[in-house]
């Protein structure tokens, strides 16, 4: 992993995966260290993501390194018409590290070409976001012990929801079994089912989950968004079967947890937050342990 | 009698294309940039074709094909067929053969890619040989074959 950039969730193996949750577990129990010290990094959110930059500077500054960057692509030279070729050409120069977020896909693949530095992607558009992800397998790990043979119950926006594709990649090497609750319109892209298929993991597709929500080791929500339905009565139609609360949860596994990337709307209902199975927030907190991981593995310390 | 002569008009040396699609061969052209070319060059289209319903035929003289350079023409002609032609004789048939990459040539068809905002050249790797699809380097969205857009 040192001095590799981290663009998509697949350019890390098996074994990345499990020594960055490792390193994770280390920072919970000590989060604060001076490994970073003298180090700069810059983080680049050419959109605004509060809840991600503030979790990667706060992993920056728990290392002890220190952050350059900007939180928003209106106060950076790009609205004077700068392309993204020539910022990064310039910032590569004083950093040690860039963590980058950017609204089109493919932008962190292509920083990564330019920089001379390491490249952590953020979010691209729709694409990735694998400190996302390993943060989610950090929190599935941590809740059951153990990241093999778990059910994993994904439900609401499979269609769009970029958190969802990266996690059935990442977990697909730990023979986990997926049951995929969308409605039609939202369903698992084809080309992901096709991977599974050759890669033999077992996936069920269903529209509803209440008669299978007790065979769940994990279920992560995420938002039903009412844009991306071309009818909007099919909406109207739909949008309950994805919300889930807390009478749902009598008959679930004691194991069971609940994740969600955050941010939620209504596809929760508060009464869940209560219940010790809601993980969604602690799995947030996990990601500056994640993060303080993923940047210490890459600068090699 | 003399009409036929005209489109099966014989090359002394060089390469002649067969089994392009007709729809396709102005793609051809521009992919294996035939306007860089200075000899003489012989097109022709909607040409009757058992195979193909309506074929083109492009004939190239004085000029032999790396496969590399050729190869990238089977993302729009995938039954193509080369003829190498040295004195008038056909010395030797080739097919094309769909390349695992795939650099420039074609648009990502994702207006959200990266590639379709700056001056970057595209890159694909070939998901698919039978029905082609390229999955972009950069964005990882599918382009497939009837999506395709040559740059």
């Amino acid at each position: 992993m040192k001095n590799r950039s981290l663009v998509s969730i697949t350019d890390y193996s098996k074994e990345d995966y499990l020594k960055i949750l490792e390193k994770a577990a280390d920072f919970e129990k000590q989060p604060n260290h001076e490994t970073l010290k003298g180090k700069l990094v810059a983080t680049l959110f050419f959109e605004p993501s509060t809840r991600t930059r503030l979790s990667f500077e706060t992993a920056i500054n728990r290392l002890g390194g220190h952050v350059i960057g900007f939180s928003d692509a209106s106060s950076s030279s790009v609205t004077k018409g700068e392309t993204l070729k020539d910022t990064i050409k310039m910032v590569t120069n004083y950093v040690d590290l860039i963590v980058m977020r950017h609204p089109l896909e493919g932008a962190a693949r292509y920083a990564s070409e330019i920089a001379s530095v390491p490249v952590i992607n953020a979010g691209d558009g729709a694409n990735q976001h694998p400190s996302q992800t390993l943060l989610d397998m950090y929190s599935i790990k941590k809740t059951q012990g153990k990241l093999e043979n778990l059910n994993i119950f994904m439900i609401g926006d499979l269609k769009y929801g970029r958190t969802v594709h990266s996690l059935v990649m990442a977990m697909s090497v730990f023979n986990p079994t997926f049951y995929f609750i969308s409605p039609e319109e939202l369903k698992m892209p084809k080309e992901y089912l096709l991977y599974l298929d050759q890669i033999h993991i077992k996936y069920y597709e269903y529209p509803d989950f209440l008669p299978i929500i007790s065979e769940a080791d994990i279920i992560y929500m995420t938002r039903v968004q009412k844009e991306r339905f071309q009818d909007p009565i099919e909406y109207e139609k739909t949008k309950n079967s994805y919300v889930l609360s807390n009478n749902m949860l009598d008959n679930t596994r004691a194991n069971m947890k609940i994740l969600h990337p955050l941010p939620r709307v209504n596809e929760i209902n508060t009464d869940v937050d209560d219940n010790p199975k809601a993980y969604y927030f602690t799995q947030a907190l996990n990601g500056v342990y994640v993060r303080q991981a993923i940047i210490s593995s890459i600068l090699g310390i | 009698m003399k009409d036929k002569q005209l489109i099966v008009n014989a090359i002394k040396n060089g390469t002649v294309i067969d089994h392009i699609p007709a729809k396709n061969l102005f793609k051809v052209i521009s992919i294996i940039k035939l306007e860089n070319i200075d000899s003489q060059i012989t097109f022709g289209t909607n040409l009757e074709s058992k195979k193909l319903g309506s074929k083109a035929i492009i004939k190239i003289a004085d000029k032999y094909f790396l496969d590399d350079e050729i190869n990238k023409i089977a993302l729009v002609a995938p039954q193509a067929k080369l003829n190498i032609i040295r004195d008038f004789e056909v010395i030797e048939k080739r097919v094309v053969e769909v390349p695992d990459k795939v650099t420039g040539i074609v648009k990502c068809l994702n207006p959200r890619c990266i590639t379709n905002h700056e001056n970057i050249t595209t890159k694909f790797t070939i998901v698919s040989k039978s029905e082609v699809s390229l999955k972009c380097e950069y964005c990882e969205k599918i382009t497939h074959q009837d999506q395709m857009e040559i740059i």
